[in-house]
């Protein structure tokens, strides 16, 4: 095979990553704050894509455009989840909150297959079968928009934690619980308002990959999967990390589709997820928790 | 041996538990084919429940990868049935070590490099997942189209190589679980059961006043492992058809953890306890919605959901631990 199918393969591979990172940064940002593993993370995705679609079909907005009322609405969704529900389960267990968040899951995935019927569903884009020619390179639009759109996204969000003052609060909640209690700060709706940020990414997240992949409302377990082997790949609670980690799982599983077979490839992902477990355990861009 | 497994135990408990029991050894012959698939699938459940509770009802390692040892229990047996003819007892003999070392590895190289809580639980889940994608292309085990047993009309109940009625398969199932809960409550009440409680509240407390806890925390994944091995060595021969994307399904992890969540980890009763409530919903659900004349798919489970979710809202710690309190019933610990 010539170097260049490889090189092509790797930057589709990357492109993708890119999104899957976004998607992961919801987790991670979730996690990092409210120290809740969000189980229902790949069904938020879901929802957001069957949002794009219902869109798409109704006014033909481009997905690329649509991210942004979209990503409000799953604000939205989040905030109430975590004000309504999550809040209460903060002290308790963890098995506790993943049953609870499996429920949450259960009830997603159920909705869209009765609003929605269990067939895989996409949108057809003009640009959908264009590409970009670099020397001996090929570059799918879509592709390459989608992990634009996604750097771009992931860029405000940094922005956001690094130079606002809620951003600020936001972080002073996740260094140190009691500390930001006794300085006064309202944890609760703050983590409301993270839950909200999380799920807006994973939301912004959908409604691009949408470009790539059809959906069903089954899909989200495995979504779920893969942001969690990418956290972790990137370091659960690190931001950076988090699209580290989608470019690297994204890599990993366009070349295992291309050497091995492509229904192997999250095997590659698991595999790369154990690797860095056993000897990074708190991820490559990580800080050990003490 | 029986006075401490029942120390401490009201005699009013030992007489429900009996009447319970008998009960069920009474079940089928009054159930009809379906209730008693229903029941079947209730018994699985209440046994994976047990295996899985020792792990984390009291050792307090959360696996949430829980399939990948009945998904290797399953296909030992089945393979070794299919490829060789052996049968289902001796195929146990194999699939419970199997399984065991399965567990000690991911045991080992979790607790070695001090993966603990929610990495913990995430790579069982990988290791799960890498299973299912392992076997999905395996041939010798049918990859993905599934691996499928003979299946003959037979005459009699053979014991031996566990082909028959289903009713043999309740029995069976039923034994396992009363056993299940005389091993859990032996367990508990050895020194082993009270490392694994130290260490569950606390494991750095654990380790100062002496406990290898290392060993400890093996000794249970390795002991759950295998005990959930014999539920897969059942579920092959009872379905007869395995397909990884089942066996090994996330899905069938979540299955397995939900029953002893809901009726209370750490409670010997509470596997059994969540199993009936949940399978009590699921059909429940499906006759009123029968009767109502909805059929719209994903309805059963939605409803399922709910009821899941008002459940974790309303009874944090589980359904038996509650009804335990309003039944005025605390000390002690069956």
């Amino acid at each position: 095979m010539p170097l260049s199918l490889y090189l092509n393969v790797a930057i589709g591979g990357i492109l993708t990553g890119l999104v899957y990172g976004l998607m992961a940064l919801g987790l991670s940002v979730i996690f990092g704050v409210v120290r809740v593993v969000n189980f229902a993370h790949g069904e938020m995705m879901t929802i957001a894509m069957y949002l794009a679609i219902t869109l798409f079909a109704a006014f033909h907005l481009d997905p690329l455009v649509m991210l942004v009322p979209i990503a409000a609405v799953m604000f939205a969704f989040g905030y109430l989840l975590q004000a309504g529900m999550i809040n209460r389960f903060i002290t308790r267990p963890e098995h506790s909150q993943f049953l609870l968040l499996i429920a949450v899951a259960i009830i997603i995935a159920n909705v869209l297959l009765i609003a929605f019927g269990p067939d895989a569903q996409n949108v057809q884009v003009a640009y959908a079968f264009d590409s970009y020619a670099i020397g001996p390179l090929i570059i799918d639009a879509t592709k390459l928009y989608a992990g634009l759109t996604a750097i771009v996204v992931a860029a405000g969000l940094f922005s956001f934690f690094r130079y606002t003052a809620v951003g600020t609060a936001i972080r002073a909640c996740a260094d140190n619980h009691t500390g930001a209690l006794v300085v006064g700060l309202n944890v609760n709706r703050l983590y409301a308002l993270t839950f909200g940020l999380g799920a807006a990414c994973v939301g912004a997240a959908g409604t691009i990959l949408l470009l790539l992949f059809d959906v069903t409302p089954a899909a989200g377990p495995s979504y779920t999967l893969l942001a969690f082997v990418i956290v972790i790949t990137g370091g659960l609670g690190s931001m950076p990390g988090a699209l580290l980690g989608g470019v690297l799982i994204g890599l990993t599983e366009a070349m295992a589709g291309l050497l091995f077979t492509p229904s192997a490839k999250t095997m590659f992902a698991f595999a790369l997820l154990v690797l860095v477990l056993l000897f990074r355990p708190q991820g490559i861009l990580g800080k050990r928790a003490a | 041996m029986i006075g401490r497994l029942t120390e401490g135990v009201p005699r009013r408990v030992l007489l429900l538990l009996a009447a319970l029991l008998a009960l069920a050894v009474a079940a089928p012959q009054f159930a009809g084919d379906y209730l008693l698939t229903v029941l079947i699938l209730m018994l699985y459940f209440a046994y994976t429940g047990l295996a899985w509770n020792i792990m984390m009802g009291f050792a307090g390692q959360l696996s949430l990868g829980h399939a990948l040892y009945v998904g290797l229990g399953a296909y030992t047996a089945a393979a070794l049935y299919v490829h060789f003819g052996v049968g289902a007892w001796i195929g146990l003999l194999a699939a419970a070590p199997i399984a065991g070392l399965a567990g000690a590895f991911i045991g080992f190289l979790a607790f070695r490099f001090r993966v603990a809580g929610v990495y913990f639980a995430i790579l069982t889940i990988a290791f799960d997942e890498f299973a299912r994608v392992g076997f999905d292309h395996l041939t010798w085990t049918g990859a993905s189209a599934g691996l499928f047993l003979p299946v003959k009309q037979y005459a009699h109940n053979d014991l031996w190589h566990l082909r028959g009625h289903p009713a043999m398969f309740y029995y069976i199932l039923l034994a396992a679980i009363v056993l299940a809960v005389v091993f859990s409550r032996a367990l508990l009440q050895s020194r082993i059961g009270y490392f694994w409680l130290a260490i569950r509240e606390d494991e750095e407390a654990a380790r100062a006043s002496g406990i290898d806890t290392f060993r400890y925390k093996m000794l249970a994944v390795v002991i759950s492992a295998a005990m959930t091995s014999f539920a897969g060595v059942i579920y092959a021969f009872y379905y007869n058809n395995l397909f990884p994307e089942q066996v090994f399904g996330i899905t069938h992890s979540i299955e397995i953890i939900l029953a002893p969540i809901v009726g209370g980890v750490g409670t010997l009763f509470g596997p059994i306890l969540g199993t009936v409530v949940i399978e009590g919903v699921a059909e429940g659900m499906r006759t009123l919605l029968g009767w109502l004349g909805f059929d719209v798919p994903g309805t059963k489970q939605l409803f399922f959901g709910v009821v899941l979710l008002f459940i974790m809202v309303a009874m944090p710690d589980g359904v038996w631990p509650w009804l335990k309190r309003r039944l005025g019933y605390w000390a002690g610990k069956p």
